[in-house]
């Protein structure tokens, strides 16, 4: 393929890394001694972020000891979020390249994206309960999670709805990608509408709202719920290329 | 103001045991997926 017409350097300047790091095979000589090492690491770091955002991270001057929920619920919400964006994006690799493992991660990441999504609604609504007194209000922010959600469910519906998987995997891709157009309206929501939902603490560009002694345990939380994203769905690609391997092994046995 | 502490412990309870649940499913499902495709080849 492209690694022959495009050695070393030219590989990474022309996109040719994309078809390089698309065959199965490659990506479990990568991931297999990678996965390990993921798992450790995403542990460790929910293991800190969590325990600090629990019982070592100060209370909020304003919302007291219910500002904690804030450790877990955002980063599941960031989360849940990239893991949309990615489905997005094997999607449309599926559509244009046809990559085989594509497909493979769009079948993988929407369970565990639709899991992340779960956290972030229900920490949300335990939250909602005692600072606004009620464990759910539509409001945009809220509501738009929520739709997150059940695009992550029809996603994973209609991707295994099909006897023909090519249709399922065409079908599927079509959804992620029109469901895409949802990303910016969570994002966007808190400045778009009046909403009760608080707006944006964290920016990136600087003028962030939080004190430095509860963005440590946030981002340490943060960072651990995104590998432990990688490493769950790493884990489940890989799974699923061995379990194709076996469906061929067995079908070529009993050819024989 | 509610005691906030059992839905700090709902919210935490919630997440903890997804993440291990979901992490825990995900690596069972890639050993059985690994010792399968190992018998496969023995055929």
């Amino acid at each position: 393929m492209n690694e022959d017409v495009l050695p070393g350097v030219g590989r990474l300047k022309t996109g040719g890394w994309l078809h390089y790091l698309a065959n199965p095979a490659r990506f479990l000589r990568v991931a297999t001694p990678a996965l390990p090492w993921l798992a450790a690491v995403s542990l460790l770091l929910c293991v800190v972020g969590i325990v600090w955002g629990y019982a070592i991270a100060p209370a909020d001057w304003e919302q007291g000891d219910a500002a904690r929920i804030m450790y877990v619920h955002v980063p599941a919400a960031w989360v849940a979020m990239a893991g949309y964006a990615a489905l997005a994006v094997v999607s449309l690799l599926s559509i244009v390249w046809r990559h085989p493992l594509a497909d493979i991660a769009a079948e993988e990441i929407g369970p565990v994206g639709a899991g992340f999504t779960a956290v972030c609604l229900v920490s949300g609504s335990l939250w909602g309960k005692p600072m606004w007194g009620a464990y759910w209000v539509w409001d945009a922010r809220l509501t738009s999670v929520l739709i997150l959600f059940f695009l992550y469910l029809g996603h994973v519906a209609l991707i295994r709805a099909f006897d023909n998987k090519a249709h399922g995997y065409r079908a599927a891709a079509i959804l992620a990608l029109a469901g895409a157009v949802n990303l910016p309206i969570i994002v966007f929501s808190v400045q778009w509408w009046n909403t009760l939902h608080q707006g944006n603490t964290i920016s990136i560009s600087g003028g962030s709202k939080i004190y430095i002694t509860m963005l440590y345990p946030l981002l340490i939380s943060t960072l651990g719920f995104y590998l432990a994203f990688i490493t769950m769905v790493v884990a489940r690609v890989s799974a699923a290329i061995y379990e194709r391997k076996t469906a061929s092994a067995l079908l070529a046995v009993a050819e024989r | 103001m509610i005691d906030p502490w059992p839905f700090i412990n709902g919210a935490y309870g919630v997440s903890v045991l997804f993440l291990a649940v979901a992490g825990w499913l995900s690596f069972a499902r890639l050993r059985r997926a690994r010792r399968r495709l190992a018998q496969a080849e023995k055929l």
